[in-house]
C-alpha cells in the first residue's frame, strides 16, 4: 500500500505543479463551457419583431405580448420595405378599425406564429368590443419540459469531454514518459507490484476528474450561467467515475503502443475528438442523421454524457442507470484487460 | 549479508543477441561481496546490455546469473531490496524535488525517510533538495540518482556510467561519492567509458570490446602485465641523445624538438643518473596506463 500512495502522491504533485496540464485539462475545458454558456443563454427565446404603424388597442396589445418586440414606424411604406429586405417577419400596419398584416413569406414557420398572434390579438379586441363575457375560457400554465437550456445541456457535456481527454491524455502521456525515462523500469526493479503503479495512476485519474467536476458544476452554478441541478444529481457520481475509468483504460492502451509524447497526443486527439463531437458534447446528437446517432452509440463518451445528463439536470431514478452504468464498466473491462495485456515496461 | 567474503555475484557464459547484433557474446565475472569492479570499453561494447541481465531487466540467450545466490530472472521480488540500481538516463519522476524523489524511491521499498539528509548529504546536495529534478544540473542530476538507487540501503549497487556526460569537475565530485559509498561496504558493479576513471576507483576491472571481455584484473596488474616502458621526459635538449642512451637501464632515447623522451622499464637507476647531472627541472614521468593495456589488446587506440 506505501507503494500506491507514495505513486499517487508523486503524481498528484506532477499534476498540480504542471501549469500546462492545469490549462488544458481545467482552463481549457471551462472556457468552453464559459463561451457557449454565455453565448447561448438566451438561446431558444428569441422575441418575434413586428412592425408596428398607427396606433390603437390593437397595436397596444401586441405590444404587450412579452414575446413579441414591436418597433414602430410613421409610414406604412417604411414598415413593409423592412418586411421585404428580410430584417422583419412582419408589418402590422393599424388605421382605426382595420388592421393590414403584412408577413414575409420566406420562412413557413414565422409567418405561421406572426398571423397567429397578429390575428388572436384581432379576436381578442372583436370581443372585447361586443361588450360579451367570451364563452369559451382558456387556462394557462407552463409545464417544465425536458428540454434542456445551455447550461443545463452543457455542463454535463463539457465535464464528460474534460474527463475523457485528462484521462486519455494524462494516461498515456505519463506511460510513455515513465518508459522514456526508464521510470518504468526503475519501478520494476523496485519491489513493488504492477497493479500497484497502475492503480495509483487510476488514483490520480480519478483525483483529477473529481477536481474538475467540482470546478466546473461550481462554476455553472454561479448565478450567471444557472445550472440547477436535478435532484437525483449524485447517481450522476457512479456514471462518472466509470465513465473516467473507461477513459483510463483507453489511455492506457495508448501509452503501451505509443512511443513517443507526440505519437500519444496525437492518437489521444484522434479518439477524443471525434468521439467528443459524436456523443454531443457540444451540440444535441440527435439532430444528426439516424446512422451517425447509431455510429455514436460505440463511444463511451456518448454514455458517460447520457448517463451525466440524466441525473444532473434531467432528473431521472435510479432505473436509468443501468445501461450507461453497464455499457462503460463494460468497456472498462474489456479495454482494460488488452491494456494490461499490452502494457511494456521496456522501451524495446 | 555483506562482509563474509562471498561472491556476491557469478556470471557465467551469458550472451544476449538483439537479432543479427550479438551485444554480448560469453560473458563470465565473478564480483566478491564489498568490491568495487568496474565493467569499461569505448560504447557498443555490450557493458549495459551485460548490467542489465545481472540485474534481472533481461534474461540472457544463454549462461547462467547469479545473484546474491538467485537467478536474478524472472523478476524476484525479494530480491530487489538488496540491490540498487542507477540507470543509463535519469529516471526521475515529473516536478518533484530532489528530496521528494528519495522519499518516494526509498517508499517503494518500504525504507523510512529517516535517512534522506543522510543520503543528500553523501551525494552533495544537501543544499539542493528542494530543488525541483529538472532544475538541477547534470552533475546534479547523476548524483541524485546515485543517491535513489541508495535511498533504501541495497547491498549491491549498479551503476551505468554514472560520470557520463559530466565536465571534470563534476566527475571528480561523483569521485568522491562513489569512494564514500565504497567505504560504507557496498558492493559496487559500474559501467563506464572513462579508462582513467576506472584505473583510479576500481578493484578489479573488465575490459569489454565487442560483447566480450578482454581482460579482467586489478588495473595495475593490467598495467605491469602489459610490461610496456616508463616514459620519463625533459625539456627538449636538456642532455645529449647519446648522452643519455648511454645511461643504465635506458631502452630508447628521442627527442622530437620540444621534448626529450626517455624509454626505460628500469627508472630508478635513471631518474638517479639524472638527478647526479642536475636535470630534474620540468621532469615528468608517464607510466603505462589501461589506455596502453587498451591499445595492446585491440590494436587500436582508444575511443571513448
Amino acid at each position: 500500500m506505501s507503494a500506491f500512495k507514495s505513486l499517487s502522491v508523486a503524481g498528484a504533485k506532477a499534476f498540480v505543479r504542471d501549469k500546462a496540464a492545469l490549462f488544458f485539462i481545467l482552463l481549457f475545458p471551462l472556457m468552453f463551457l464559459v463561451i457557449f454558456g454565455l453565448l447561448f443563454r438566451d438561446s431558444g427565446t428569441d422575441k418575434i419583431k413586428l412592425a408596428v404603424v398607427g396606433d390603437s388597442p390593437v397595436a397596444q396589445a401586441l405590444r404587450q405580448i412579452p414575446a413579441v418586440e414591436t418597433q414602430s414606424f410613421d409610414n406604412a411604406d417604411a414598415a413593409i420595405e423592412k418586411v421585404k429586405s428580410g430584417d422583419l417577419p412582419g408589418a402590422v400596419i393599424v388605421n382605426g378599425t382595420d388592421v393590414q398584416l403584412r408577413f414575409a413569406a420566406s420562412d413557413q414557420t414565422k409567418a405561421g406564429i406572426v398571423n397567429g398572434l397578429v390575428s388572436s390579438v384581432v379576436d381578442k379586441a372583436n370581443i372585447a368590443a361586443t361588450g360579451q363575457p367570451p364563452r369559451f375560457s382558456l387556462r394557462q400554465s407552463q409545464v417544465e419540459d425536458s428540454s434542456l437550456n445551455a447550461i443545463q445541456y452543457l455542463t454535463p457535456g463539457i465535464l464528460s469531454w474534460a474527463v475523457a481527454s485528462a484521462g486519455v491524455f494524462g494516461t498515456a502521456m505519463t506511460f510513455v514518459q515513465w518508459r522514456k525515462k526508464q521510470v518504468l523500469r526503475r519501478l520494476w526493479l523496485a519491489p513493488v507490484s504492477p497493479t500497484s503503479v497502475l492503480l495509483s495512476r487510476v488514483g490520480v485519474t480519478l483525483g483529477i476528474a473529481v477536481v474538475q467536476a467540482v470546478v466546473f458544476v461550481g462554476i455553472a452554478s454561479l448565478p450567471m450561467f444557472g445550472l440547477r441541478l436535478a435532484g437525483t444529481w449524485w447517481l450522476a457520481i457512479p456514471v462518472f467515475l466509470l465513465g473516467a475509468l473507461a477513459f483510463f483504460t483507453i489511455g492506457m492502451l495508448i501509452g503501451s503502443f505509443a512511443k513517443t509524447e507526440e505519437a500519444s497526443t496525437a492518437a489521444a486527439q484522434i479518439v477524443v475528438l471525434p468521439m467528443a463531437f459524436l456523443s454531443g458534447t457540444f451540440f444535441p446528437i440527435d439532430r444528426a442523421p439516424g446512422w451517425l446517432q447509431t455510429v455514436s452509440q460505440i463511444f463511451p463518451l456518448r454514455h458517460m454524457n447520457d448517463g451525466m445528463q440524466d441525473f444532473l439536470v434531467r432528473g431521472k431514478g435510479i432505473e436509468a442507470l443501468l445501461l450507461p452504468g453497464g455499457i462503460l464498466l463494460g468497456f472498462t473491462l474489456v479495454v482494460g484487460f488488452i491494456a494490461a495485456k499490452v502494457f511494456r515496461w521496456e522501451g524495446n | 549479508m555483506t562482509g563474509n567474503g562471498g561472491d556476491a555475484i557469478v556470471v557465467s557464459g551469458i550472451r544476449k543477441s538483439y537479432g543479427d547484433l550479438t551485444a554480448v557474446d560469453g560473458v563470465s565475472f565473478t564480483v566478491a561481496e564489498g568490491e568495487f569492479f568496474g565493467i569499461l570499453g569505448p560504447n557498443g561494447a555490450g557493458k549495459t546490455t551485460t548490467l542489465e541481465m545481472v540485474e534481472g531487466l533481461r534474461e540472457p540467450d544463454a549462461g547462467s546469473v547469479t545473484l546474491l545466490g538467485q537467478n536474478p530472472w524472472p523478476r524476484k521480488v525479494d530480491l530487489l531490496p538488496r540491490i540498487g540500481v542507477q540507470l543509463q538516463a535519469s529516471a526521475f519522476f515529473d516536478k518533484l524535488t530532489a528530496r521528494e524523489q528519495l522519499e518516494t524511491f526509498s517508499s517503494l521499498y518500504g525504507s523510512g525517510t529517516r535517512n534522506i539528509d543522510e543520503m543528500l548529504e553523501v551525494v552533495g546536495l544537501a543544499d539542493k533538495a528542494d530543488t525541483r529534478e529538472d532544475k538541477l544540473s547534470g552533475g546534479q542530476r547523476q548524483r541524485l540518482s546515485i543517491a535513489c538507487a541508495l535511498a533504501h540501503d541495497p547491498d549491491i549497487v549498479f551503476l551505468d556510467e554514472p560520470t557520463a556526460a559530466l565536465d571534470p569537475q563534476a566527475r571528480r565530485n561523483l569521485w568522491d561519492v562513489l569512494r564514500e559509498i565504497r567505504s560504507r561496504g557496498k558492493t559496487i558493479v559500474y559501467t563506464t567509458h572513462y579508462l582513467d576513471e576506472a584505473e583510479v576507483l576500481c578493484d578489479r576491472v573488465a575490459i569489454m570490446d565487442h560483447g566480450t571481455i578482454l581482460a579482467m584484473d586489478t588495473p595495475a596488474a593490467l598495467v605491469r602485465g602489459l610490461d610496456a616502458p616508463t616514459h620519463i621526459m625533459l625539456e627538449h635538449g636538456a642532455l645529449r641523445l647519446d648522452e643519455v642512451r648511454g645511461f643504465a637501464g635506458v631502452d630508447d632515447a628521442t627527442d622530437d624538438g620540444t621534448t626529450l623522451t626517455i624509454s626505460t622499464r628500469k627508472p630508478a637507476p635513471v631518474l638517479g643518473a639524472l638527478a647526479e647531472r642536475g636535470t630534474l627541472d620540468g621532469l615528468q614521468v608517464r607510466t603505462a596506463t589501461l589506455e596502453d593495456v587498451f591499445l595492446e589488446l585491440t590494436g587500436r587506440e582508444y575511443r571513448a
